[in-house]
């Protein structure tokens, strides 16, 4: 054992634990690092432990996205109310698309709510990883928060274009039944959709580099396999059942029920639930499975 | 319990190797997964889409050591050696392939400072979304937000976004960032790579409170000096394994003996096969400090002496040894002849041996690797024998020369020079005559 303390003439002092009591030796934590294999924890404490973390990605998210865009927040509620006023023009007037006696407007608001921020935060979501690599290969924190974050950050968006959504709803002399407190409900679902698809598609995206090509025409195919653009009693019964258990069904028919007027969500939302869930699993599961080679490939 | 800060054993680490891109396209992975199907082949299945097996290696392998808390432990190697993957993986950024590392304390990484700043925001905002990146509480962060502003001196920007800022500045901020992580272990990774001089200085004082503070300090750098001042031990990796282990001074000049391929000391005991000719022919050349062993190290500061041995094979020739001596920029420091010697300048030589010793004084060159070359002049005219590169040696800084900075000293030598300041006047005076 060489001399350490004559090299640098730190004597003694070195071996002096943290001085002013700062943190207590007892709350030293032991990290052991060792090859994992197989399917990861989920670490459910960690995540906890980097709350902090989270919500300041989702804060730096929010911020840098209004502060870039010149219109700022403006654009939450611009981007769905131009789809609407072309849906409105060419879907509702021109081709003439049931809607169930509402109005066109509010029939293609309600629904392009919801899927902007369904859109939105999928591709944000999945970029969240890439865009910010030198997070990922310079400093530890559990990756989930990237995405999670990304995704989270949406949602503001999606307060600020509901107002306006209601605001429409005035406008148009639609009063909202009590079905509205369900609302809470169809955007936790929506939430839980945009993260299952952000998870799987960011951990894609870092191990294929073309992911990212894929992912506005995976949404672009959403939009058609959701009922934004039309509503899903179009779709004929045998097939129905199916559609419906896109997630994403359950939310815009959910959203237009509440809000506008629209078969009420049958037994069939709870499978859609499933569905969410079941990706959502799977997505943090595979997520974690290959979190690990992040850094190395990124 | 033990007080052990942190316990590696066995870590190791596997890359594929030459990937110039790590990441694959989905249309390679599509291709390999289909192309070994219709070749039918399983064992086609790893050269298609995963690289053959042999493509992998070790970037690192079996390294073990323990760390007492408030060690400073300095890591050393040259470039692709394993030193960033072994912090990588303290860090937890990246996964060991193999073995285990247990870690008792925060541990606060600078594999990069200012990681996670982002452009469009203000400098407050950043050095909040840094700070919780780099792992500090939002009440840490608040305690400490005006000392860190303060310490970067950016105090008049601090709502200016950062993307106005100049490199200095940003650089400040994001070092007063990390400077204020206050994590039981600390890992570091070449801070002094980036920045000024007073900003190394900075960087390398604060290191150095870390240690003293009780902090166990992880730091891999290329520059020996900081090394060997800060840290309490070093560790040297080549090629992803341990090559030594102990006080920093002794496993550096180890370590710089193998980083180039020093001569310090030739002999050539047979006279007929010794390089030269029918005028001279060599017989022993050697650099070493004055009194020691070639093998001793030369620093600035040390007088040293370059010698050589000869044969003169032809009676009555008037020979001179001309020394040339570069640096490693290829420039030649100086060129020396014996203009100063009184015995045998000018005189004919007899047949036989003769020595050369040519005494290079302390304080004349710079620190880096040099290299002799030597030519044979017959009657100050004629070169008769010429060699290239006879002698290499590296001259190794001093670091009580250096006060505290560990930039590179520019210029080809670098002597100690008199030099006086004096007030030559007042104040008023001067203002008078002005």
């Amino acid at each position: 054992m060489p001399d350490r303390d004559t090299a640098l003439g730190l004597t003694g002092r070195q071996r002096q634990r943290s001085p002013s009591g700062r943190e207590s030796d007892a709350s030293r934590p032991v990290t052991t690092i060792q090859p994992s294999r197989g399917w990861a924890a989920l670490r459910v404490r960690e995540l906890w432990e980097y709350r902090e973390l989270f919500y300041f990605l989702m804060w730096r998210d929010i911020k840098v996205r209004y502060k870039q865009t010149a219109l700022g927040a403006a654009w939450a509620v611009l981007q769905p109310f131009t789809t609407m006023v072309v849906f409105s023009v060419f879907f509702g007037s021109l081709a003439g698309v049931p809607s169930g006696g509402a109005s066109y407007p509010v029939f293609f608001f309600s629904a392009l709510v919801p899927w902007t921020f369904f859109a939105t935060a999928v591709a944000l979501g999945a970029n969240s990883l890439v865009q910010y690599e030198e997070l990922v290969s310079k400093v530890y924190f559990p990756r989930l928060i990237m995405p999670a974050a990304a995704v989270f950050a949406c949602l503001l968006d999606l307060a600020i274009a509901s107002v306006v959504l209601l605001g429409m709803l005035l406008v148009y002399g639609t009063t909202p039944s009590l079905a509205i407190l369900t609302l809470p409900f169809f955007v936790a679902l929506a939430a839980v959709t945009a993260l299952a698809a952000s998870l799987w598609l960011s951990g894609l995206n870092v191990l294929y580099r073309d992911v990212r090509y894929v992912i506005p025409f995976l949404v672009q195919l959403g939009l058609f396999l959701s009922p934004v653009a039309y509503a899903s009693d179009l779709v004929p019964e045998p097939w129905r059942s199916l559609y419906q258990l896109n997630p994403m069904a359950g939310v815009i028919d959910g959203f237009r029920w509440a809000l506008v007027d629209g078969p009420a969500p049958g037994p069939i939302l709870a499978g859609a639930t499933a569905v969410a869930l079941g990706l959502l699993g799977g997505g943090i599961m595979y997520f974690r499975r290959i979190e690990r080679s992040f850094a190395d490939v990124i | 319990m033990t007080d052990n800060a942190i316990q590696v054993d066995g870590l190791g680490k596997q890359y594929r190797r030459g990937e110039r891109q790590p990441y694959r396209t989905l249309r390679e992975a599509i291709a390999g997964i289909s192309l070994p199907l219709l070749r039918r082949g399983r064992h086609h299945a790893r050269d298609g889409a995963l690289g053959r097996s042999d493509d992998w290696f070790w970037a690192l392998s079996d390294v073990s050591f323990e760390l007492e808390r408030g060690d400073a432990l300095g890591i050393i190697g040259r470039n692709g050696a394993g030193k960033s993957t072994l912090l990588k993986i303290l860090s937890r950024i990246t996964e060991p392939t193999a073995g285990c590392a247990v870690i008792e304390g925060r541990v606060g990484s600078l594999l990069e400072v200012g990681t996670g700043f982002h452009s469009e925001l203000t400098g407050r905002e950043n050095v909040w979304l840094n700070g919780a990146v780099l792992g500090m509480t939002r009440a840490e962060i608040r305690r400490k937000f005006d000392e860190i502003v303060s310490f970067a001196g950016v105090e008049s920007f601090i709502d200016t976004p950062v993307k106005r800022f100049s490199t200095g500045m940003r650089a400040r901020l994001a070092f007063a960032v990390a400077a204020h992580l206050e994590p039981e272990v600390l890992i570091v990774d070449e801070v002094l790579a980036v920045g000024d001089a007073e900003f190394q200085k900075k960087c390398m004082g604060k290191m150095g409170d870390a240690a003293r503070s009780g902090r166990t300090v992880l730091f891999v750098s290329h520059n020996m000096m900081a090394i060997e001042s800060l840290c309490t031990r070093a560790i040297w990796l080549e090629e992803g394994r341990r090559m030594a282990d102990g006080a920093p001074a002794e496993v550096t000049s180890r370590y710089l003996k193998t980083s180039f391929s020093a001569l310090t000391e030739r002999f050539w005991p047979q006279r007929d096969g010794a390089p030269g000719n029918d005028h001279v022919r060599m017989r022993h050349a050697r650099v070493r400090p004055e009194g020691g062993q070639p093998d001793d190290p030369i620093y600035v500061t040390t007088p040293f002496t370059l010698e050589f041995e000869y044969w003169n094979m032809r009676e009555g020739a008037r020979l001179n040894l001309s020394l040339h001596v570069s640096n490693d920029l290829g420039v030649t420091v100086f060129n020396a002849v014996p203009m100063e010697e009184r015995v045998w300048q000018g005189r004919p030589f007899p047949r036989g041996l003769f020595r050369d010793v040519c005494h290079i004084p302390g304080n004349l060159l710079n620190s880096g690797v040099h290299r002799v070359k030597l030519r044979v002049v017959e009657d100050s005219a004629h070169v008769v024998h010429r060699m290239e590169d006879v002698l290499m040696f590296e001259v190794r800084d001093a670091s009580e020369e250096r006060d505290g900075w560990y930039g590179a000293w520019q210029g080809a030598v670098r002597p100690r020079l008199r030099w006086e300041t004096e007030q030559v006047d007042g104040f008023g005076a001067a203002l008078r005559d002005g």
